[in-house]
């Protein structure tokens, strides 16, 4: 595995440049991707890893479980220097590790291989009960999910046992850009709050409340966030 | 004499007690039999309730953390039913555990189809890297467990039955061993079919092979059988038939060579009844092996 090296001091506007490695669009904006403004607010503000940290023990997980699109998420993760920025134009190419979908034995940083809608809630959930049986009570398991991943029944699986069970240290980001065909009549968080988590629900593109919503303590209660953002076209 | 799944409550609860590392996944099945374990071990026997899509994934998140997943149910829920998490939460993830299942493929006969498996194997088999154990008597159910559970990150299947030789066999998790030598053949007999295919093949010149352990497939040990007789094999699994024979041909493309997989038929049966009932309507009962054995290694008799 190539050592990754942190580029300087890499900034959130710079991500638009950075996705644009891989897509080959210049002009492609944070605007494109639903995920990004969560994704960066979590690994710049929130999220206890870094490269250097990314195989200990103790480190915070972050399991992008909505492993289609990831180029925000590769956007970040080269920013914050878990892999060269020089990767990035290799996307999806025989030679790169980067694919349309990640897979964990091939880059540093990512914590599961996803891409099949429905798997990361529930690895989650086994994340956090292994770190909890080890005695690793601090770091927080945090895993994103799309609102319509969430049709999958194996979330509702997982949800339903992390709210009974009390998973503190889980928390959920759901975007929501009303992808889902069927919808979520009465909103997603009120599905979460009846399986016993706490929930807040926020403007998915506005920094300060995403980091609010993410650090909102909630005792003995896993945590979702549903970040709302832009219709998909 | 307990049964295997007995034995892996026994067994499993007290190496709780020893490693660390080991932590129990269950679905309400076998939940019961946890229960004094769970009490001192509240982290690491884990009850998801009826969720068996969740259960492979919770599996998968605790490999993820560093620990050994144990986890349970009958097989048609363990393997049938979440068998994408199997592939992707296991495999994909580059982590390992033990998948252990109870139900077998015929153990249940008045249950009916829906908790019936003969095709868990054949399933697994589709995936790479799957160590599959199939024990033919409790004892050695037990030492396969506890060699599945010190198995580093491997990822290993175990399949207990409540059909069972009547005395147990040394296993050593790896190897087919040779219980009879002869020159007319080689017969596999695949755990629990042990007993019914040595009845079956008394006094005939034939090779047996003693499998506890399918996967890898002891390619050694058939080329040796078959380096000392006719290039003859009959596989005798206890699930769905020829499972094996892509890898006994694989074993012997090197010589010409015959194989025949003898097994659950593909068809359901739609019966109820009894186990015995149900291995006689498979030809698995000893009268049913030996005609068929008899068939395939003598044609020319048969006619």
């Amino acid at each position: 595995m190539t050592q990754a090296t942190a580029d300087t001091a890499l900034r959130y506007e710079d991500l638009g440049r950075l996705i644009g490695l891989m897509t080959g669009a210049e002009k492609h904006g944070p605007a494109a991707t639903s995920t990004l403004d969560v994704v960066w607010v979590l690994y710049d503000r929130v999220l206890r890893v870094t490269p250097n940290s990314a195989d200990d023990p103790g480190r915070d997980r972050f399991l992008l479980s909505k492993g289609h699109g990831p180029m925000a998420y590769y956007a970040v993760l080269a920013a914050k220097g878990f892999f060269p920025v020089g990767w990035l134009p290799g996307f999806g190419s025989y030679g790169s590790p980067l694919g349309h979908h990640p897979d964990r034995t091939l880059i540093p940083g990512v914590e599961i291989g996803s891409g099949s809608l429905g798997h990361g809630l529930p690895l989650a959930v086994g994340s956090a009960l292994g770190l909890r049986a080890q005695g690793l009570d601090d770091p927080a398991v945090w895993v994103l999910i799309g609102d319509a991943e969430l049709d999958e029944g194996s979330n509702h699986e997982a949800l339903a046992y992390a709210g009974s069970a009390g998973l503190e240290r889980l928390h959920t980001v759901v975007i929501d850009n009303d992808s889902a065909t069927h919808g979520w009549p009465g909103g997603i968080a009120t599905r979460f709050e009846a399986a016993g988590w706490s929930a807040v629900t926020v403007d998915g593109r506005d920094h300060a409340a995403l980091h609010a919503a993410f650090t909102a303590p909630h005792p003995g209660r896993p945590h979702v966030v549903v970040a709302r953002v832009e219709k998909k076209q | 004499m307990d049964t295997m799944r007995e034995r892996f409550i026994s067994v499993t609860s007290r190496q709780l007690d020893e490693d660390p590392r080991l932590a129990v996944v269950l679905a309400e099945i076998t939940m019961d039999g946890f229960l004094p374990a769970q009490r001192r071990h509240p982290d690491r026997v884990v009850n998801v309730g009826i969720r068996e899509q969740l259960l492979i994934g919770v599996g998968g998140g605790l490999a993820l953390t560093g620990l050994r997943p144990v986890v349970h149910t009958f097989a048609s829920f363990l393997v049938e039913r979440p068998f994408e998490q199997v592939k992707l939460d296991f495999g994909h993830q580059g982590t390992g555990g033990v998948l252990v299942s109870a139900g077998g493929s015929y153990d249940w006969p008045a249950g009916g189809f829906t908790h019936m498996a003969p095709g868990d194997v054949a399933l697994l088999d589709t995936l790479d890297g799957w160590t599959v154990h199939v024990p033919g008597h409790p004892d050695e159910a037990e030492a396969l467990l506890r060699h599945a559970y010190a198995a580093g990150d491997d990822k290993v299947y175990v399949r207990l039955s409540q059909q069972s030789n009547a005395a147990p066999r040394a296993v050593d998790g790896l190897r087919f061993t040779t219980v009879r030598e002869g020159r007319a053949g080689v017969v596999v007999a695949v755990g629990p079919m042990l007993d019914n295919v040595l009845a079956a093949t008394e006094g005939a010149d034939l090779t047996v092979l003693y499998a506890p352990t399918v996967r890898p497939f002891d390619d050694a040990a058939v080329r040796r059988a078959v380096a000392r007789s006719a290039p003859a094999v009959v596989l005798v699994e206890p699930y769905l038939a020829g499972t094996s024979a892509a890898a006994a041909g694989s074993a012997l493309a090197h010589v010409p060579h015959r194989v025949r997989g003898l097994g659950v038929g593909r068809a359901e049966l739609r019966r109820y009844g009894t186990m015995e009932e149900h291995l006689a309507a498979h030809g698995l009962d000893p009268a049913g092996l030996r005609e068929r054995i008899n068939a395939f290694l003598a044609p020319d008799a048969a006619h």
